[in-house]
């Protein structure tokens, strides 16, 4: 069973490529998986006329007692030929109802054989929350196959409601199931079953998992869904909304009636949600003039029927309900499909403008025909059969069965009304209107329909066999009292002559409607769609005022929140209750008094700053200060690092704030500004308090006291901190540098506005070649302008000497201040002096390169070292010592890590250098041209 | 381990004058917001360990050494913000060369939300409306045969 649904689940794959290989015909392809189970199904049918079900368990996740665990019964097995036959046939239907230039057909293909393989697994579930997945699964296939014409907004609106409404049934169905499970201490509805709670609890377990049934199947409340899931093409209404999906509803109450129909709520909801929809989808019918809403309102009719039936909870009654499963599933599918033949033919299925087409297409007329004569219960049809049986296990119960008795015939008389409706608007000739050109009707598109109806016929005829199948089933109800058996004829009998007399009602009440264009609108006071539009009116509604209220869309705002919030919780908690550290020092050398107060002045100052360019400054002080904190602390690799990336951001903002105003923008106004500065006066209390209550509050022994050690050992290196960035927690490192990949990457993007100007970044060494042609070393290039001659030579003559000061860093600071980061600032500021001596001509003659190629291969070595740790057996990034004599060099000691290092130096002075070349050189270029551009204007 | 007065004050107040300039409109002012935030954050990671000499082993015994863990951690941090500001500063040239300043503006499209809120009103779209008829519902079939004529129920 679970490679059938696999089956399907491949298929639903490759359908996309076998449809754009061959088209529409494709499509028999693709009707191979349900065709495969229906013959799965027959194969196995004496074992399930033995009562002996097929089950297959699947371990999944043993530890958790998650299994697969599939199980056909009689149903079951029922489900599976009608789901495998039917969505064969209608497949084999659409390879000829679309065209074959359709540009959604294979969407179409892999989401019906998907739907197919959904509806096929939730059948032979016998897991609840299995079940509970494919239910899922049918609903949002069945959203994708409604919504099949994004165009459509009415498509779109139907697709929703559907999803919308089962989704929401299927979620109290999923609370019942796990009521059910919970008790039970299995979710195997076999075991489930013989281990039901009792009381209120089942009570409500039932009611639960009946709303997840009701809305499936389009019962009263929820039919309203139905009709409007009438804008999906016409294959998938005869399948999804006549044989298969609204069939899950049906389904599930077929599946857990034997055991639950005692129940008290079980019976009083089915029979009553089952009446209502009858009639109102039975009354409806006859209102419309559109075909194929017209059998959709059928449908709902025939759904509350089946309810009813099923409801009864009786051996009898359950025996007839899978009868009218079966006899629905081909008629309605075959009426469907004929639906769809008429249309093709005609190009319209308004029966006002249909005549004569009955004369017509003889054989289009005849399979509606038969079809139709199933739905209306007359023999020798399956349907009449079905119905027979219904009227007989009501005929034999209490007064409520007699009531329910006279509703169903009511309702019988109701759908022999509709379907005289259906034959009359389709194919009869009506006087005053011309006869319908009909376009020739191709035998390959009408077979499918064809066989369906035959197929309705057979099982008429052949009742008592379809009996001795379908028996087991009906023998799972407790109460097996009378025995009665399917079969065509039973003598005269009261069932026979209620079924006289619904017809007669019917062929009256159609004469009745014809004439009298009784247009009188049935409508209750209560009714599902509005409940619905209301409640889908208040959500948004809520929605509304909820994002309105939360989301302002002001940056300051947002920010103001959350620290808001920051200083009243944690904030509170500190200033409540925490065990303030008694005994502080007050530094550890004055020195860092000295530092601390001009990192203080500088800050306040730089809050207060009203040009951008004192503000820069200001920060920049500030940081150098913090610079200073960090030698005294003892991290000069700290102080190192910081250092210069306080110089290269100094560098960067010289780089932009050259091009943006001298002042800052008007500043808001006085009171804001102090609600600003007493909240950041707030957050800085609370975290200085943090930090003061933290940093005494630590009792355990720090994890970096065995790192020196480690460092040497496995590292292989002198410098703690750099064997812990390199090696001990090289995974941090790894993702850090990501991170300086994706910064470089959106500077770029942001200065290089348009592709355009991104290729021409990647060209920029071969047009720094192109305006020097021949690098001359000490001599400028003819270009630069502006720049001063002496300051190039200088830094011509400097730059390699500090390129080799940073390969010295970078390989000296495994066991000495310095490393990758410290060593690709300083080659970066390197490149930094030569744009700023003499522009982008002279960054481009030092670094002929692409940044973007700069950060690759930085990301490349740095991942690749980790990898070839991999290979060799070792965890990802784990290092290696090696030992060996060269010839000249003598002893060399060599740790792999160097090279992750030699990664993260790459990536530095890659990223220095986009930002060189995006806030610099591209900059400058774009500022040229403009200036060029208004030149030229002036001059014109 | 005791606390560092010093440090605990120079925390407090890089932290307060980075949020007042990160509460500001402008993107230039709310960068170095960032950075002064940074900063104080570095140093409070920090006081996570404690102080003393350079963490090269060799150089002194273990015993006197810092805590190099806070150290690698900040190392990095310190190389993160030099990142962030440089997208920062590209995000606050780019917006001046194309509004003519550097300010943070509110959102657009909340602002219209803010605005059906207040007129006490519903996006338009699918999901509400006017599907009390059935007749928008049908006649979306058969778009893919190609058929243009489809029946509308009355």
């Amino acid at each position: 069973m679970l490679a059938l649904v696999a089956v399907h689940a491949l298929a639903a794959v490759i359908a996309p490529g076998l449809v754009r290989l061959w088209g529409r015909n494709a499509l028999y392809l693709v009707a191979l998986p349900p065709a495969a189970a229906l013959i799965w199904a027959l194969s196995h049918t004496s074992g399930v006329r033995g009562g002996e079900p097929v089950v297959e368990t699947v371990p999944w996740v043993p530890q958790l007692g998650l299994e697969l665990a599939l199980r056909m019964g009689t149903v079951s097995w029922l489900m599976v030929a009608l789901v495998g036959g039917v969505g064969a046939l209608v497949l084999a239907y659409s390879a000829r109802y679309f065209r074959t230039d359709d540009a959604g057909l294979g969407r179409f293909a892999a989401v019906f054989v998907a739907f197919a393989g959904a509806m096929l697994g939730l059948v032979v579930s016998d897991d609840l929350l299995l079940l509970y997945v494919f239910w899922e699964l049918t609903t949002v296939f069945s959203y994708l196959l409604i919504g099949y014409d994004p165009v459509k907004r009415a498509g779109r609106r139907a697709a929703m409601k559907a999803l919308l409404v089962t989704t929401l049934g299927g979620l109290a169905m999923l609370a019942g199931f796990v009521m059910l499970g919970q008790h039970a201490g299995s979710y195997r509805w076999s075991e489930v079953a013989e281990n039901l709670p009792s009381g209120g609890y089942l009570a409500v377990a039932v009611v639960l998992v009946l709303l997840g049934a009701l809305s499936k199947s389009a019962i009263f409340p929820f039919s309203f869904w139905l009709p409007g899931a009438m804008a999906a093409p016409t294959p998938v209404s005869a399948y999804l909304h006549a044989a298969a999906m609204v069939k899950a509803g049906v389904f599930l109450v077929a599946l857990m009636g034997p055991a639950v129909a005692d129940v008290a709520p079980w019976r009083p909801v089915l029979l009553a949600t089952g009446l209502i929809t009858m009639f109102l989808g039975g009354w409806a019918a006859l209102r419309q003039v559109d075909l194929k809403l017209l059998l959709a309102y059928g449908t709902v009719s025939q759904l509350g029927l089946l309810m009813v039936i099923l409801g009864g909870g009786t051996r009898d009654a359950a025996l007839a309900g899978v009868a009218m499963v079966l006899a629905h599933a081909l008629f309605k599918a075959t009426l469907f499909l004929t639906v769809g033949v008429v249309d093709h033919a005609t190009g319209t299925r308004d029966l006002r403008e249909l005549s004569g087409l009955g004369r017509r297409s003889p054989a289009l007329a005849g399979v509606a025909g038969l079809a139709a004569a199933s739905m209306a219960g007359l023999p020798p049809m399956a349907g009449f059969v079905a119905k027979e049986a219904a009227l007989e296990a009501l005929l034999h119960g209490g007064t409520a069965d007699l009531v329910v008795l006279a509703g169903v015939v009511f309702g019988s008389v109701l759908t022999v009304a509709y379907t005289l409706r259906f034959l009359w608007g389709a194919f009869a000739d009506k006087p005053g209107i011309e006869a319908t050109e009909v376009r020739p009707v191709s035998w390959s598109l009408l077979a499918p329909a064809a066989v369906l109806a035959l197929a309705g016929v057979t099982v008429g005829v052949l009742a008592p066999a379809v009996d001795r199948l379908l028996a087991p089933y009906a023998d799972l109800y407790p109460s097996a009292e009378t025995g009665y058996h399917l079969a065509l004829w039973h003598g005269f009998t009261p069932a026979l002559g209620l079924s006289v007399l619904a017809v007669a009602g019917g062929v009256g009440l159609f004469q009745l409607m014809r004439r009298e264009r009784v247009r009188a609108t049935l409508r209750l006071p209560f009714d599902g769609a509005d409940v619905y539009r209301k409640s889908i009116g208040l959500v948004d509604r809520l929605a509304v005022e909820l994002t309105g209220a939360t989301q302002r869309g002001s940056l300051p705002f947002y920010l103001g929140v959350i620290l808001v919030v920051l200083v009243l919780l944690p904030g509170g908690t500190l200033v409540a209750g925490s065990p303030w550290p008694q005994r502080f020092h007050l530094w550890d050398t004055p020195l860092q008094g000295v530092a601390a107060a001009v990192v203080v002045v500088a800050a306040v100052m730089a809050a207060r700053a009203l040009r951008r360019l004192t503000a820069m400054i200001l920060v920049g002080v500030a940081g150098y200060g913090i610079a200073l904190l960090f030698i005294l602390h003892g991290a000069p690799d700290l102080a190192l690092t910081q250092f210069l990336v306080e110089t290269v951001t100094i560098v960067m903002f010289v780089l932009v704030l050259r091009r943006l105003p001298a002042k800052f923008s008007e500043r808001p106004i006085r009171s804001s500004r102090r609600g600003r500065v007493a909240l950041g006066v707030a957050v800085g209390a609370i975290t200085a308090g943090m930090a003061y209550v933290a940093a005494g509050a630590r009792q355990a022994v720090p994890i970096s006291v065995g790192f020196p050690d480690e460092a040497v050992s496995y590292g292989g290196g002198k410098n703690v901190v750099n064997v812990t960035l390199v090696d001990i927690r090289a995974w941090d490192t790894m993702g850090e540098i990501a991170v300086l990949v994706v910064a470089a990457t959106g500077v770029a993007s942001l200065i290089f506005r348009h592709a355009r100007d991104l290729d021409r970044r990647s060209d920029i060494p071969g047009g720094g070649r192109a305006e020097s042609p021949r690098p001359r070393w000490l001599t400028t290039g003819a270009t630069a302008r502006a720049q001063s001659v002496i300051l190039q030579v200088i830094t011509r003559l400097l730059f390699h000497a500090i390129m080799l000061f940073a390969i010295y860093l970078l390989f000296s600071g495994h066991n000495a201040p310095g490393g990758g980061f410290t060593a690709g600032l300083v080659a970066g500021l390197a490149l930094a002096v030569r744009y700023l001596a003499g522009g982008r001509t002279e960054l481009n003659g030092a670094a002929p390169v692409d940044a973007g190629m700069v950060l690759g291969a930085g990301l490349f070595v740095a991942v690749g070292t980790g990898l070839a740790a991999l290979l060799l057996g070792g965890e990802f990034l784990q290092s290696a010592l090696l030992d060996f004599h060269l010839p000249v060099l003598g002893h060399v000691h060599f740790v792999t890590s160097a090279f992750f290092d030699v990664g993260v130096f790459l990536i530095v002075v890659g990223l220095v250098l986009d930002i060189l070349r995006s806030l610099g050189a591209e900059m400058d270029r774009q500022h040229e041209t403009e200036d060029n551009e208004v030149r030229e204007k002036e001059l014109v | 381990m005791t606390p560092n007065l010093t440090y605990v004050i120079v925390i407090g107040v890089l932290v307060a004058a980075g949020v007042t300039l990160l509460l500001e409109r402008s993107l230039t002012r709310v960068l170095m917001g960032v950075i002064l935030l940074g900063n104080g954050a570095n140093l409070l990671l920090l006081t996570g360990g404690r102080a003393g000499a350079p963490p090269i082993v060799g150089s002194s015994s273990q015993e006197e050494m810092s805590d190099p863990l806070p150290q690698a951690m900040i190392l990095t941090a310190i190389v993160i913000t030099l990142g962030m500001t440089a997208f920062l500063l590209a995000l606050a040239y780019r917006s001046w060369h194309l509004n003519g300043h550097d300010e943070v503006q509110d959102d657009v499209e909340d602002r219209r939300i803010m605005d059906l809120a207040e007129r006490d009103e519903v996006p338009d779209d699918d999901v509400d409306g006017d599907d009390d008829d059935d007749n928008e519902e049908t006649g979306a079939d058969r778009t893919l045969a190609g058929t243009v004529d489809s029946g509308r129920a009355g």
